[in-house]
């Protein structure tokens, strides 16, 4: 049953494509927003056994070896609710009604390859499908074709590649001593290997491929650019989703179930999830694009991430994923609201806009929502799994690495803050009384968003569980 | 296999670590997008032979066929849309040189 | 083996002309030879169909979408070449040095890499495995066509429009 998540978006492509070209543009979004309810839908109310069940056909005809468990289900939710955001978003912002429907056309091929992200468990079809994400996301980037656009997607295209080029070099080194790309297989050959310099050098240029591809610090050039230069909804997908799923999912999936948790690597990963946390968000206060400001506490919160994977006890895995929902949910939410203030006033620079809360009520409240529950203010759901990240920093010893942590929360707010205070509760600029709250089809997503952000938050006890259960730990 | 697999690894090494310097030196050196996406096609050379030389030295020549195959189309493609953003700067800047595209800051 | 010395020496020398070949057609060319002689040494290693694979699509089809992007975006002229490559060796002319050096030094270092090495094989039809153990590969392929039938669509149409 879980092949429907990658056919059924790849059919309903090829039909808008075949059928609905000529007329009826509309159906695209219609279908576009029925699939990503839908799938919300099947990854909360189905359960991992009614998912593997494969029925009828299926395991005669189509072998396509996918598999289901809680840490997949929680991505399928995620990337549900972001691109039905983005469907909403794109049908506010692109008033063309021919590149909307290429649009969500590419949004469907997207959304069919983060879930064979999600579900594979063979390396080489990861490989695959992340470039299926990374295909899209060049072409989304490029989307609206001006030159500055096009210059990030370049520069996104030979980055990815050459991460792509170091995955390979790994995975080649991988088949060498395993002879076969499953996990189950790779991971036993890694356990019985007796060269670990061999499988170590392997498993690091895989997580470099991925780090390039997450944006994490060392090697974050590509990410401000794209972010901040793709078109609004293509940067709520691509910060919202694309690229965690591509870079932090697979890192989550790779360490936990094919290297097991080696001590080196954990080492790694924290010290370069501390470093993303600082860095980024010392850069990130020092920036006067809004959504170049939102691209680097994209990475600051990709560090927190990391560093909870580093950790490796299953408290802060638990953290760690939880805190990947949650910033999947306030990222975006904080990018439809950029979305929201680029349409009406047509400016990024937050120097020139101001005092937005009056006109725009909507937007400044989610906004505030969204910024809070990144910064970890209490009863917003970041507030929670930053709080499980640090407490499962603490408790496996790295008192250090905890403080930093914690410490780091108040960069965050201080960056927020101020963007909020110069964007939104600032003094009206003269003439700027005209502008008005965005249109309910933007509006709703929003409002949406902040009722998950508060919701979770408040619910959290409720929903622990199903995080922390999220791994068959090795 | 035994150990004279491995050594038929070596100068296969070798090369495939040439291929990959080159294509790096490639993509540093220049300024032009077109060669830099050279230098890349150098890159996916070299991981080409390295999966046809891993199959061979582990007898699973056609796992590592497969992969070769579904690496190549995956390549096309995206070399294809990485030729439809030249173009596109192409049209815009009238240069294909990458220090007009610098003003974007890291 | 020999054989397979030489021909490992024509591909580092083609390699070595695509990087240093003056104008960008030469370069193009020079990748498309590459990718033959690569297809040869596939072929020797006992992968046809991906040495046939490796011929006909990226000796063919890349080479024409190279050559026809240079050949739609206006050359540079010969003095301009020559100031580029001269400005190019003044800044990387250690690395072609380096790469020598280190070509040379790893040649004499042989490490004993003693790996324990996966019992071969018994399928050894790559088809069979292509179509009936890696569907889920095929399908990858199928989807990622498709993006790039959009990114024709989306892309090249408008740099066509622009360009006139």
């Amino acid at each position: 049953m879980s092949n429907l998540l990658i056919l059924v978006p790849f059919f309903s492509v090829i039909l808008l494509s075949l059928i609905f070209r000529v007329k009826m543009k509309g159906a695209a979004f219609i279908l576009g927003a029925a699939l990503s309810v839908l799938q919300v839908y099947l990854a909360i109310f189905y359960s991992n056994a009614v998912w593997n069940n494969s029925p009828f056909l299926f395991s005669n005809f189509l072998k396509l070896n996918l598999v289901v468990d809680n840490l997949s289900r929680v991505m399928l939710l995620s990337i549900g609710i972001v691109s039905f955001v983005t469907v909403f978003a794109a049908r506010y912002i692109i008033r063309d009604e021919g590149e909307r429907f290429n649009f969500i056309n590419l949004l469907l091929i997207i959304l069919a390859g983060l879930n064979g992200i999600v579900l594979v468990r063979d390396i080489f079809s990861l490989y695959v499908f992340m470039e299926v994400v990374a295909v899209v996301s060049f072409i989304l980037i490029a989307f609206n074709k001006d030159i500055r656009a096009f210059e990030g997607a370049y520069k996104y295209i030979v980055l990815s590649t050459v991460a792509t080029v170091l995955m390979l070099t790994s995975i080649a080194l991988l088949v060498l001593i395993a002879g076969s790309t499953e996990f189950s297989a790779v991971s036993q050959a890694i356990k019985n290997s007796p060269h670990g310099m061999f499988v170590m050098s392997a498993a690091g240029l895989f997580i470099c491929g991925l780090f390039i591809k997450a944006g994490i610090i060392p090697f974050h050039g590509w990410l401000p650019d794209v972010y901040s230069e793709a078109p609004p909804p293509a940067s709520i997908l691509l910060a919202g989703i694309a690229t965690k799923t591509v870079g932090i999912y697979t890192l989550i999936r790779l360490v936990s179930s094919v290297f097991c948790f080696d001590s080196r690597i954990n080492y790694v990963l924290m010290f370069v999830g501390v470093v993303s946390i600082v860095v980024a968000a010392l850069a990130s206060l020092g920036q006067n694009d809004f959504k170049r400001m939102l691209a680097y506490s994209s990475i600051s919160q990709v560090g927190y991430i990391v560093l909870g994977l580093g950790c490796g006890t299953p408290l802060g895995l638990a953290g760690c994923v939880f805190h990947l929902f949650n910033h999947s949910i306030f990222k975006s939410l904080l990018f439809v609201n950029a979305a929201a203030v680029e349409f009406k006033t047509g400016s990024r620079d937050m120097n020139k806009i101001s005092g937005l809360a009056s006109g725009m009520p909507i937007t400044a409240t989610t906004s505030v929502l969204a910024g809070l529950s990144a910064a970890g203010i209490p009863p917003l759901s970041g507030f929670w799994s930053k709080l499980i990240i640090i407490i499962a920093l603490w408790g496996a010893g790295f008192y250090g690495y905890a403080v930093i942590a914690a410490l780091a929360s108040i960069l965050t707010l201080a960056y927020i803050l101020s963007m909020q205070r110069r964007v939104f509760f600032s003094k009206l600029p003269e003439g700027g009384q005209d502008i008005k709250e965005v249109g309910f089809t933007l509006a709703l997503p929003a409002l949406i968003l902040g009722a998950i952000t508060v919701g979770v938050g408040i619910l959290f006890p409720f929903i622990l569980n199903t995080f922390l259960s999220s791994f068959a730990f090795p | 296999m035994d150990a004279n697999a491995l050594n038929i690894f070596w100068p296969f090494g070798l090369v495939i670590m040439m291929l990959f310097s080159i294509g790096i030196y490639c993509i540093l050196a220049t300024y032009n997008l077109i060669r830099a996406l050279i230098g890349i096609e150098l890159l996916i050379k070299a991981v080409t032979l390295l999966i046809i030389v891993v199959g061979y030295i582990n007898g699973r020549t056609a796992l590592t066929q497969g992969l070769v195959i579904t690496l190549i189309v995956v390549e096309v493609v995206i070399i294809a849309v990485a030729m439809g953003v030249v173009l596109g700067i192409h049209s815009k800047n009238n240069s294909l040189d990458s220090r007009n595209i610098r003003n974007l800051k890291g | 083996m020999e054989i397979n010395l030489i021909i490992l020496a024509v591909l580092v020398c083609s390699a070595l002309w695509t990087v240093m070949a003056r104008s960008l057609l030469r370069s193009g060319i020079a990748l498309a030879f590459t990718s033959a002689v690569l297809s040869i040494i596939i072929f020797r290693l006992n992968s046809p169909l991906a040495a046939v694979f490796e011929l006909s699509v990226c000796a063919g089809l890349i080479s024409v979408l190279f050559v026809s992007t240079i050949s739609l975006t206006t050359p540079l002229t010969h003095k301009e070449v020559l100031k580029h490559m001269k400005a190019r060796l003044s800044r990387f002319w250690y690395l072609p040095l380096i790469l020598a050096a280190a070509a040379i030094l790893l040649s004499r270092i042989k490490i004993d890499l003693n790996l324990n090495l996966p019992a071969a094989e018994t399928e050894n039809d790559a088809r069979y495995c292509l179509w009936h153990l890696r569907q889920v590969d095929l399908m990858g392929q199928i989807i990622i066509l498709l993006a790039g039938a959009f990114a024709v669509v989306i892309l090249f149409r408008e740099a066509r429009k622009n360009g006139r």
